[in-house]
């Protein structure tokens, strides 16, 4: 339907089409930055960390912190950011996650929505709750493509994606800890048998999973230019549908799904009403819940609880 | 090699293991039998540090082990092949292998023992690049027998590996015990099918609803009038 209507009203409606695909790859980006972190916690603890969506807020104070008051640059800001959320993911892991490893799913939820709301006012409580702009790191030169206009933050957000994803493919899959990552995931007992330290493998993981939502924190600052300490709960709640969508517990599924969720904000936004873009979203969780609640890219096993 | 001293373990208020005692000394294939949820795999997990143990003390070549982690216990060269096998399904075959080899650094031998275990089983060296959750049942347990020889163990644990094989299967299976143990492993292996356990064990354990209630060597047990009438069906 949406080609039919595209091809009828001519060039420009596709250029209009074409930009709204433009700025929901860069939000997509975004969101699938942040869903990595939602799969990954999940596939090795079991556990929905509510708290993922607000270490990418910290993330993106941090960058806000350095690049105003120290005057760094982007990539700097971007590996501090990442750094210090690293820290703060582990951190989180072992005083609040770890001492609950046996205890109920449902204890371990609650927790996370405890350290979830334990972020937002511990930031609220030293910045204040007003919103903050961030600093112009990035020339304001835009590329235009006939009528399609992409800006510098789209290239740097897209890129900085890419790049990021690309090493965490790598590590994942080729280095002798992401190997642990995926058999502890896979099976803690069989994992430990292979002589495998299953503690330090999940704070390894933890530590990826929130360097790549700081990661985000700091597009998002640089993409929006505003961060306030309320900002990560509808992208964290965003990026967990994304997560779902491509399959809870799948790298590659987490990408796609960003990618799908951004797209489909945008496209909402762009051609219906901008204020039915939060629910559209969640409109499609429910869609995906029902038709397939393994996901795009999830194992079709039946959870036991 | 490895001594057992009085391991006691409970699940909850399940008193699984009551003051078991055990010795595996150096070169032997020792077998421990039992009917189902007599406890042999709790005293497996036990001593490779899975299960946490209420009292009672786990000595390996001299050391007592009993609070040292899983873990620790691979790399004081102890491994085990767990019931059920329990490879990791969306890792190829080679991928698994490696695992096994996880706390290796020597990368040259790694590669001269994974060829060595190509050997020991063919049908796996065909297959490097197979998904192992793939694999059939027996092939499975070849596999998880390889991922433990990986770590180069001086003693391997062995659950059940002739469940849900076919006859054939399990005497190839066996032989290959026999196999390994020839090359200077020692061995404890756990085993429902008392027969061919016995036939192989140079000395065995009976265990009954979490005590051991007997034991001798292989050849003994074999012919004892009690394990004729409740093990081997005669
Ligand atoms: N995780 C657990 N929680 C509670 N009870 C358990 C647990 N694991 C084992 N048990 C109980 O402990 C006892 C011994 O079990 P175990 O698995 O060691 O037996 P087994 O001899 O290996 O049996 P099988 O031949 O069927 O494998 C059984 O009564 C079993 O129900
Ligand atoms: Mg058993």
């Amino acid at each position: 339907m949406l080609t039919c209507f595209i091809a009828t009203k001519g060039g420009a409606t596709l250029d209009q089409f074409l930009q709204q695909i433009v700025n929901g790859v860069s939000l997509g980006s975004i969101y699938a930055l942040v869903a990595l972190g939602y799969t990954m916690v999940y596939g090795i603890i079991k556990l929905i960390n509510f708290a993922h969506g607000d270490v990418y807020m910290v993330g993106a104070y941090v960058g806000f912190a350095v690049t105003t008051y120290l005057g760094l640059g982007f990539i700097p800001a971007l590996i501090i950011s990442m750094v210090t959320c690293a820290v703060l993911g582990m951190s989180i892991e072992k005083i609040a996650y770890k001492p609950l490893r046996n205890s109920t799913r449902i204890a371990v939820l609650i927790t996370a929505i405890g350290v979830s709301l334990l972020l937002e006012y511990t930031m609220m409580y030293f910045v204040g709750p007003e919103v903050r702009s961030y600093p112009k790191l990035l020339s304001p030169k835009v590329f235009k493509f006939g009528n399609i206009i992409i800006n510098m933050q789209q290239i740097y957000i897209v890129l900085t994606t890419i790049v990021l994803m690309i090493i965490l493919q790598y590590v994942v899959n080729k280095t002798k800890v992401g190997k642990a990552m995926r058999a502890v995931s896979a099976d803690k007992d069989a994992a430990q048998l292979m002589g495998i330290k299953v503690d330090n493998t999940i704070s390894f993981t933890f530590a990826i999973g929130s360097a790549l939502a700081g990661a985000g924190g700091v597009l998002v600052g640089i993409y929006y230019n505003s961060i306030d300490p309320l900002m990560g709960m509808m992208p964290g709640l965003k990026a967990f549908v994304a997560a779902v969508f491509g399959g809870i517990g799948s790298i590659p599924g987490a990408m796609i799904g960003g990618l799908s969720i951004g797209m489909l904000e945008t496209l909402v936004s762009g051609y219906g009403n901008s204020m039915y873009r939060d629910a559209a979203v969640f409109a499609f969780l429910i869609l995906i819940l029902i038709l397939k609640p393994s996901g795009l890219l999830g194992k079709n096993t039946k959870e036991k609880v | 090699m490895l001594e057992i001293k009085n391991l006691n373990v409970h699940y909850g208020v399940i008193h699984a293991l009551k003051d078991v005692s055990l010795t595996v000394n150096q070169g032997e294939i020792v077998t421990l039998i039992g009917a189902n949820g007599a406890g042999k795999t709790t005293t497996l997990r036990t001593i490779s540090g899975l299960q946490k143990a209420t009292s009672g003390e786990i000595i390996l070549e001299g050391k007592d082990i009993t609070n040292v982690s899983a873990s620790q216990r691979v790399e004081m060269k102890l491994s085990q092949v767990p019931e059920g096998r329990r490879i990791f399904p969306a890792m190829t075959i080679v991928e698994n292998l490696e695992l096994g080899a996880y706390l290796r650094r020597d990368k040259a031998n790694i590669k001269k023992d994974m060829d060595n275990i190509f050997e020991l089983f063919p049908i796996l060296g065909e297959r490097k690049k197979q998904l192992a959750g793939t694999l059939s049942g027996g092939e499975q347990q070849m596999l998880a027998m390889g991922r433990a020889l990986m770590s180069r163990p001086k003693i391997l644990l062995l659950d059940e590996p002739s469940m849900g094989l076919a006859p054939l299967l399990v005497r190839e299976i066996f032989n290959i015990i026999v196999n390994i143990n020839s090359t200077g492993t020692t061995i404890l292996l756990v085993e429902q099918n008392a027969k061919m356990a016995l036939s192989i064990a140079h000395r065995a354990y009976v265990l009954e609803t979490g005590s051991i209630v007997m034991t001798g060597t292989g050849e003994e047990l074999a012919k004892s009038d009690e394990i004729q009438k409740s093990y081997l069906g005669g």
